[in-house]
Protein backbone atom coordinates (compact mmCIF):
# COMPACT_ATOMS: atom_id res chain seq x y z
CA UNK A 1 0.00 0.00 0.00
CA UNK A 2 2.74 2.40 0.95
CA UNK A 3 4.48 1.50 -2.33
CA UNK A 4 1.52 2.70 -4.34
CA UNK A 5 1.20 5.87 -2.28
CA UNK A 6 4.92 6.65 -2.54
CA UNK A 7 4.99 5.94 -6.27
CA UNK A 8 2.07 8.22 -7.03
CA UNK A 9 3.43 10.95 -4.74
CA UNK A 10 6.85 10.91 -6.43
CA UNK A 11 5.44 10.51 -9.94
CA UNK A 12 2.94 13.34 -9.63
CA UNK A 13 5.48 15.65 -8.04
CA UNK A 14 8.10 14.81 -10.68
CA UNK A 15 5.77 15.51 -13.57
CA UNK A 16 4.24 18.60 -12.00
CA UNK A 17 7.59 20.17 -11.19
CA UNK A 18 8.89 19.23 -14.64
CA UNK A 19 5.92 21.04 -16.15
CA UNK A 20 6.46 24.13 -14.00
CA UNK A 21 10.16 24.07 -14.95
CA UNK A 22 9.37 24.70 -18.59
CA UNK A 23 6.46 27.05 -17.93
CA UNK A 24 7.87 29.31 -15.20
CA UNK A 25 8.40 32.94 -16.11
CA UNK A 26 11.53 33.37 -14.08
CA UNK A 27 14.48 31.06 -14.91
CA UNK A 28 15.54 31.09 -11.25
CA UNK A 29 12.20 29.52 -10.37
CA UNK A 30 12.72 27.09 -13.26
CA UNK A 31 15.98 25.91 -11.71
CA UNK A 32 14.37 25.46 -8.30
CA UNK A 33 11.53 23.42 -9.80
CA UNK A 34 14.08 21.39 -11.74
CA UNK A 35 15.75 20.54 -8.41
CA UNK A 36 12.39 19.33 -7.06
CA UNK A 37 11.90 17.21 -10.18
CA UNK A 38 15.32 15.61 -9.70
CA UNK A 39 14.62 14.92 -6.03
CA UNK A 40 11.36 13.17 -6.78
CA UNK A 41 12.89 11.20 -9.65
CA UNK A 42 15.54 10.06 -7.17
CA UNK A 43 12.68 8.96 -4.92
CA UNK A 44 11.23 6.94 -7.79
CA UNK A 45 14.61 5.27 -8.26
CA UNK A 46 14.91 4.45 -4.55
CA UNK A 47 11.52 2.74 -4.78
CA UNK A 48 12.88 0.12 -7.20
CA UNK A 49 16.02 -0.42 -5.13
CA UNK A 50 18.52 1.67 -7.12
CA UNK A 51 19.82 3.67 -4.17
CA UNK A 52 23.23 4.35 -5.68
CA UNK A 53 21.95 5.99 -8.84
CA UNK A 54 19.38 7.90 -6.79
CA UNK A 55 22.03 9.35 -4.48
CA UNK A 56 24.26 10.07 -7.48
CA UNK A 57 21.36 11.94 -9.05
CA UNK A 58 20.89 14.07 -5.95
CA UNK A 59 24.60 14.78 -5.55
CA UNK A 60 25.47 15.40 -9.20
CA UNK A 61 22.32 17.18 -10.33
CA UNK A 62 21.22 19.06 -7.25
CA UNK A 63 24.71 19.63 -5.91
CA UNK A 64 26.52 20.49 -9.11
CA UNK A 65 24.42 20.98 -12.22
CA UNK A 66 21.51 22.87 -10.66
CA UNK A 67 23.86 25.11 -8.71
CA UNK A 68 25.78 25.78 -11.93
CA UNK A 69 22.51 26.75 -13.61
CA UNK A 70 21.54 29.01 -10.72
CA UNK A 71 24.96 30.61 -10.79
CA UNK A 72 24.80 31.36 -14.51
CA UNK A 73 21.18 32.56 -14.39
CA UNK A 74 21.94 34.96 -11.58
CA UNK A 75 25.29 36.10 -12.96
CA UNK A 76 24.08 37.07 -16.41
CA UNK A 77 22.11 40.28 -16.58
CA UNK A 78 19.38 39.30 -19.02
CA UNK A 79 15.98 40.71 -19.78
CA UNK A 80 13.98 37.51 -19.45
CA UNK A 81 10.66 39.15 -20.35
CA UNK A 82 11.98 39.82 -23.84
CA UNK A 83 13.18 36.23 -24.19
CA UNK A 84 9.68 35.01 -23.41
CA UNK A 85 8.15 36.96 -26.29
CA UNK A 86 7.68 33.95 -28.60
CA UNK A 87 6.05 31.81 -25.93
CA UNK A 88 2.47 32.18 -27.11
CA UNK A 89 3.45 32.04 -30.77
CA UNK A 90 5.33 28.77 -30.30
CA UNK A 91 2.68 27.19 -28.10
CA UNK A 92 0.53 25.49 -30.80
CA UNK A 93 3.51 23.97 -32.64
CA UNK A 94 5.07 22.80 -29.38
CA UNK A 95 1.85 21.24 -28.17
CA UNK A 96 1.36 19.54 -31.53
CA UNK A 97 4.79 17.96 -31.44
CA UNK A 98 4.37 16.98 -27.78
CA UNK A 99 1.02 15.34 -28.48
CA UNK A 100 2.42 13.47 -31.49
CA UNK A 101 5.36 12.18 -29.44
CA UNK A 102 3.11 11.16 -26.56
CA UNK A 103 0.73 9.42 -28.97
CA UNK A 104 3.65 7.40 -30.35
CA UNK A 105 4.65 6.30 -26.87
CA UNK A 106 1.05 5.46 -25.96
CA UNK A 107 0.87 3.39 -29.14
CA UNK A 108 3.98 1.52 -28.06
CA UNK A 109 2.68 0.88 -24.55
CA UNK A 110 -0.69 -0.19 -25.95
CA UNK A 111 0.99 -2.66 -28.29
CA UNK A 112 2.97 -3.98 -25.33
CA UNK A 113 -0.27 -4.54 -23.42
CA UNK A 114 -1.56 -6.66 -26.29
CA UNK A 115 1.44 -8.94 -25.91
CA UNK A 116 5.11 -8.17 -25.42
CA UNK A 117 7.68 -8.91 -28.08
CA UNK A 118 10.35 -11.27 -26.84
CA UNK A 119 13.70 -9.64 -27.47
CA UNK A 120 15.78 -12.12 -25.51
CA UNK A 121 16.76 -12.52 -21.90
CA UNK A 122 19.66 -10.98 -19.99
CA UNK A 123 22.78 -13.13 -20.28
CA UNK A 124 23.11 -13.26 -16.51
CA UNK A 125 26.57 -11.67 -16.30
CA UNK A 126 25.12 -8.56 -14.65
CA UNK A 127 22.39 -10.21 -12.65
CA UNK A 128 21.60 -8.76 -9.25
CA UNK A 129 22.86 -11.11 -6.57
CA UNK A 130 20.18 -11.81 -3.95
CA UNK A 131 22.33 -11.03 -0.91
CA UNK A 132 24.55 -8.19 -2.08
CA UNK A 133 23.55 -4.57 -1.56
CA UNK A 134 22.94 -2.36 -4.58
CA UNK A 135 26.12 -0.36 -4.17
CA UNK A 136 28.31 -3.44 -3.70
CA UNK A 137 26.88 -5.07 -6.82
CA UNK A 138 27.33 -1.89 -8.87
CA UNK A 139 30.89 -1.55 -7.61
CA UNK A 140 31.67 -5.13 -8.63
CA UNK A 141 30.35 -4.45 -12.10
CA UNK A 142 31.80 -0.98 -12.54
CA UNK A 143 35.33 -1.84 -11.49
CA UNK A 144 35.21 -5.17 -13.25
CA UNK A 145 33.34 -5.60 -16.48
CA UNK A 146 32.85 -1.90 -17.20
CA UNK A 147 36.24 -0.69 -15.96
CA UNK A 148 37.37 0.79 -19.26
CA UNK A 149 34.03 2.45 -19.91
CA UNK A 150 34.22 3.85 -16.39
CA UNK A 151 37.66 5.31 -17.09
CA UNK A 152 36.42 6.66 -20.41
CA UNK A 153 33.63 8.48 -18.59
CA UNK A 154 36.26 9.97 -16.29
CA UNK A 155 38.06 11.18 -19.41
CA UNK A 156 34.82 12.74 -20.66
CA UNK A 157 34.52 14.67 -17.42
CA UNK A 158 38.16 15.78 -17.62
CA UNK A 159 37.73 17.04 -21.17
CA UNK A 160 34.51 18.84 -20.20
CA UNK A 161 36.23 20.46 -17.24
CA UNK A 162 39.24 21.61 -19.27
CA UNK A 163 36.93 22.80 -22.03
CA UNK A 164 34.82 24.85 -19.66
CA UNK A 165 37.89 26.41 -18.07
CA UNK A 166 39.56 27.19 -21.40
CA UNK A 167 36.35 28.69 -22.78
CA UNK A 168 35.63 31.00 -19.88
CA UNK A 169 39.18 31.93 -18.91
CA UNK A 170 40.32 35.38 -19.92
CA UNK A 171 43.58 37.19 -19.39
CA UNK A 172 43.07 40.54 -17.72
CA UNK A 173 45.57 43.28 -18.37
CA UNK A 174 45.29 44.78 -14.89
CA UNK A 175 45.69 41.57 -12.93
CA UNK A 176 48.81 41.32 -10.75
CA UNK A 177 50.13 37.82 -11.11
CA UNK A 178 52.82 36.11 -9.10
CA UNK A 179 56.35 36.03 -10.56
CA UNK A 180 57.62 32.74 -9.24
CA UNK A 181 61.12 33.00 -10.79
CA UNK A 182 61.68 36.40 -9.24
CA UNK A 183 60.54 35.14 -5.86
CA UNK A 184 62.83 32.13 -6.04
CA UNK A 185 65.82 34.22 -7.10
CA UNK A 186 65.51 36.44 -4.03
CA UNK A 187 68.22 35.82 -1.40
CA UNK A 188 68.05 36.62 2.35
CA UNK A 189 71.04 39.03 2.25
CA UNK A 190 69.37 41.29 -0.30
CA UNK A 191 65.98 41.04 1.36
CA UNK A 192 66.98 42.17 4.88
CA UNK A 193 69.55 44.91 5.50
CA UNK A 194 71.09 45.66 8.87
CA UNK A 195 71.24 49.49 9.17
CA UNK A 196 73.21 49.64 12.46
CA UNK A 197 71.88 53.04 13.64
CA UNK A 198 73.85 54.92 16.29
CA UNK A 199 72.52 55.11 19.81
CA UNK A 200 69.76 57.70 20.05
CA UNK A 201 69.41 57.98 16.26
CA UNK A 202 67.21 56.21 13.85
CA UNK A 203 63.95 57.24 15.45
CA UNK A 204 62.08 60.44 16.19
CA UNK A 205 59.77 60.94 19.12
CA UNK B 1 0.11 -2.79 -8.07
CA UNK B 2 2.88 -0.69 -9.58
CA UNK B 3 4.46 -2.25 -12.64
CA UNK B 4 7.04 -1.37 -15.25
CA UNK B 5 4.31 0.33 -17.27
CA UNK B 6 3.84 2.97 -14.62
CA UNK B 7 7.52 3.84 -14.77
CA UNK B 8 7.50 3.91 -18.57
CA UNK B 9 4.49 6.25 -18.51
CA UNK B 10 6.12 8.64 -16.02
CA UNK B 11 9.37 8.67 -17.95
CA UNK B 12 7.65 9.21 -21.30
CA UNK B 13 5.59 12.10 -19.91
CA UNK B 14 8.79 13.63 -18.56
CA UNK B 15 10.47 13.18 -21.96
CA UNK B 16 7.59 14.85 -23.77
CA UNK B 17 7.66 17.70 -21.25
CA UNK B 18 11.33 18.18 -22.07
CA UNK B 19 10.68 18.32 -25.80
CA UNK B 20 7.77 20.70 -25.22
CA UNK B 21 10.05 22.91 -23.13
CA UNK B 22 12.50 23.23 -26.03
CA UNK B 23 9.69 24.37 -28.32
CA UNK B 24 7.99 26.69 -25.86
CA UNK B 25 11.14 28.54 -24.80
CA UNK B 26 12.74 28.81 -28.19
CA UNK B 27 14.48 32.07 -27.33
CA UNK B 28 15.76 31.31 -23.86
CA UNK B 29 18.74 28.98 -24.14
CA UNK B 30 19.00 28.49 -20.37
CA UNK B 31 15.54 26.95 -20.24
CA UNK B 32 16.39 24.89 -23.33
CA UNK B 33 19.39 23.45 -21.47
CA UNK B 34 17.14 22.70 -18.49
CA UNK B 35 14.66 20.95 -20.81
CA UNK B 36 17.53 18.80 -22.12
CA UNK B 37 18.33 17.90 -18.51
CA UNK B 38 14.69 16.86 -18.08
CA UNK B 39 14.95 14.63 -21.16
CA UNK B 40 18.11 13.00 -19.84
CA UNK B 41 16.42 12.51 -16.46
CA UNK B 42 13.57 10.66 -18.12
CA UNK B 43 16.09 8.47 -19.95
CA UNK B 44 17.78 7.68 -16.64
CA UNK B 45 14.46 6.84 -15.02
CA UNK B 46 13.69 4.48 -17.89
CA UNK B 47 17.09 2.77 -17.65
CA UNK B 48 16.79 2.29 -13.89
CA UNK B 49 13.20 1.01 -14.10
CA UNK B 50 14.11 -1.57 -16.74
CA UNK B 51 17.22 -2.53 -14.82
CA UNK B 52 15.03 -3.33 -11.80
CA UNK B 53 12.45 -5.03 -14.02
CA UNK B 54 15.00 -7.34 -15.65
CA UNK B 55 17.08 -7.87 -12.48
CA UNK B 56 20.08 -6.78 -14.50
CA UNK B 57 22.37 -4.05 -13.22
CA UNK B 58 23.66 -2.96 -16.64
CA UNK B 59 20.88 -0.40 -16.87
CA UNK B 60 22.05 1.31 -13.71
CA UNK B 61 25.65 1.40 -14.93
CA UNK B 62 24.46 3.01 -18.15
CA UNK B 63 22.36 5.48 -16.18
CA UNK B 64 25.59 6.53 -14.49
CA UNK B 65 27.24 7.10 -17.88
CA UNK B 66 24.26 9.17 -19.02
CA UNK B 67 24.62 11.19 -15.83
CA UNK B 68 28.30 11.78 -16.61
CA UNK B 69 27.58 13.00 -20.10
CA UNK B 70 24.74 15.21 -18.82
CA UNK B 71 27.04 16.85 -16.29
CA UNK B 72 29.72 17.48 -18.94
CA UNK B 73 27.14 18.81 -21.36
CA UNK B 74 25.76 21.25 -18.78
CA UNK B 75 29.24 22.49 -17.90
CA UNK B 76 30.37 23.07 -21.50
CA UNK B 77 26.98 24.45 -22.56
CA UNK B 78 26.91 27.00 -19.77
CA UNK B 79 30.54 27.95 -20.47
CA UNK B 80 29.67 28.62 -24.11
CA UNK B 81 26.64 30.59 -22.91
CA UNK B 82 28.80 32.73 -20.63
CA UNK B 83 31.35 33.61 -23.32
CA UNK B 84 28.58 34.25 -25.83
CA UNK B 85 26.90 36.63 -23.41
CA UNK B 86 30.24 38.31 -22.70
CA UNK B 87 30.86 39.07 -26.36
CA UNK B 88 27.30 39.83 -27.53
CA UNK B 89 25.44 41.01 -24.44
CA UNK B 90 22.45 38.79 -25.17
CA UNK B 91 21.60 35.10 -25.15
CA UNK B 92 18.66 35.18 -27.54
CA UNK B 93 18.90 32.12 -29.76
CA UNK B 94 17.53 33.99 -32.77
CA UNK B 95 20.47 36.39 -32.74
CA UNK B 96 23.01 33.58 -32.82
CA UNK B 97 23.99 33.86 -36.47
CA UNK B 98 27.71 34.47 -36.30
CA UNK B 99 28.62 31.23 -38.02
CA UNK B 100 26.05 31.84 -40.80
CA UNK B 101 24.92 28.24 -40.50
Amino acid sequence: MIHVFAFYLFAVLTIASGAVTILARNPVHSVLWLILAFFNAAGLMVLVGAEFIAMLLVIVYVGAVAVLFLFVVMMLDIDFAELRAGFVKNFPLGMLIAVVLLAEIVLGVGAYKAGAMHLGTPDGTAITAPGASNIAAIGQLMYGRYLFLFEASGLVLLVAMIGAIVLTHRQRSDSRGQNVAKQNARRPDEATINMKPEVGKGMTL
Amino acid sequence: MIGIEHYVVVSSILFVLGVLGIFLNRKNIIVILMAIELILLSVNLNLVAFSAFLHDLTGQIFAMFVLTVAAGEAAVGLAILVIYFRSRGTIAVDDANRMKG
